[in-house]
């Protein structure tokens, strides 16, 4: 299944299959550990389907569990998710022709997982995005993590260890294929600083996790990284 | 079925901030446009995050200390890495990261 430039809702769908994978496995198991954290079904359904926040969602149920105040929990989704807005920056100029309510039809489902979809597709399309494929591919995530989450809440005691399928590494096997694709047909960085990207936010993420929790720690050092990028692109330009 | 109310208010409340980070670029941009700059850095907005989230997977933290290494993923990793290089096709790549840490979890 390779990635074409074709921009209809059909290819929106075929273009996020992969994706689905770990959207079913990393969304069962968020079932499975909201209610072994005494959520209901109930719940766990109505959290995928209204907060929609992918790793946030397990801060929430193990804040929930501790009883913390909502007022410090919102405050965490909100550090957890903030890096949202950087992607939501990036794929507003490409929506800017749509009307405003589908410009914010596309922000309210966007996650990491289609933008990063998105972002490798614009190199397959003179750099297009259009709103039947970005919304298929939003929707395609966001209907198979709301299953994949009520799923993992009605197995709930049958399967304890979802991790030990391999399949949460979906995800992480996704985001290494985006972005080597992402490296190699950007034509608009050179290779060098891309690499040198990819190093220098390594680096700062393993020594970042000593002082910061992981999940803000996301954001900052996107932010570090585009300074870094932009930085290498003005000296060697 | 329960429904908590507190459970319920979390909900509700998380979704709205999410909701308005997600939103909040779509209906300003929809208006302003960003200087070249600002274009410039956020053109490595994807490199970035897809780096992080990457290597945020292959570590455990401990606050207060450097990370440990999670193995299992980080063996997992290379077969994935060679699998992009050579079919560049996002299915392939994601299958033989799933194959790879079962196989390792099988063997470890």
């Amino acid at each position: 299944m390779k990635v074409t430039g074709d921009l209809t809702a059909r290819t929106g769908f075929k273009d996020t299959i992969p994706t689905a994978f770990g959207y079913i496995g990393i969304g069962v198991a968020f079932g499975i550990i909201g209610q072994s954290n005494h959520l209901s079904v109930l719940e766990i359904l109505l959290m995928s389907l209204i907060t929609y926040a992918g790793s946030a969602q397990f801060v929430i149920v193990s804040m929930v569990a501790l009883h913390a105040n909502i007022l410090s929990i919102v405050l965490s989704v909100f550090l957890v998710n903030s890096r949202m807005i950087l992607m939501s920056t990036v794929i507003a100029p490409y929506m800017k022709k749509e009307s405003m309510v589908r410009n914010i039809w596309i922000g309210t489902l966007l996650t990491d997982e289609t933008f990063a979809l998105s972002m490798n597709k614009l190199n397959y399309t003179e750099h297009r995005l259009a709103y039947s494929w970005f919304n298929s591919a939003n929707l395609t995530a966001y209907l198979t993590w709301f299953a994949a989450s009520g799923i993992g809440g009605a197995l709930g005691n049958l399967i304890t260890n979802p991790e030990q399928f391999g399949l949460g590494f979906a995800l992480v096997a996704m985001f290494i294929g985006l972005l080597y694709l992402q490296i190699i047909t950007d034509k608009a960085i050179r290779l060098g600083i891309q690499f040198s990207v990819v190093g220098f936010v390594a680096v700062i993420m393993y020594l970042g996790m000593a002082l910061i929790p992981e999940n803000i720690l996301l954001l900052l050092v996107a932010l570090l990284g585009c300074t870094f990028g932009v930085t290498l692109k003005h000296v060697f330009r | 079925m329960s429904l908590d109310k507190y459970v319920l208010l979390v909900i509700l409340f998380s979704g709205l901030v999410t909701w308005l980070s997600r939103i909040t670029p779509f209906v300003l941009l929809k208006k302003f446009t960003l200087p070249k700059i600002v274009v410039n850095f956020l053109s490595f907005v994807p490199i970035s995050i897809m780096t992080a989230l990457w290597v945020e997977s292959l570590l455990v933290q401990h606050l207060g200390s450097l990370p440990s290494l999670n193995v299992e993923n980080i063996l997992a990793s290379v077969p994935t890495v060679i699998s992009a290089v050579i079919s560049k096709n996002l299915m392939i790549i994601v299958i033989v990261g799933v194959v790879s840490l079962g196989v390792i979890k099988f063997v470890m």
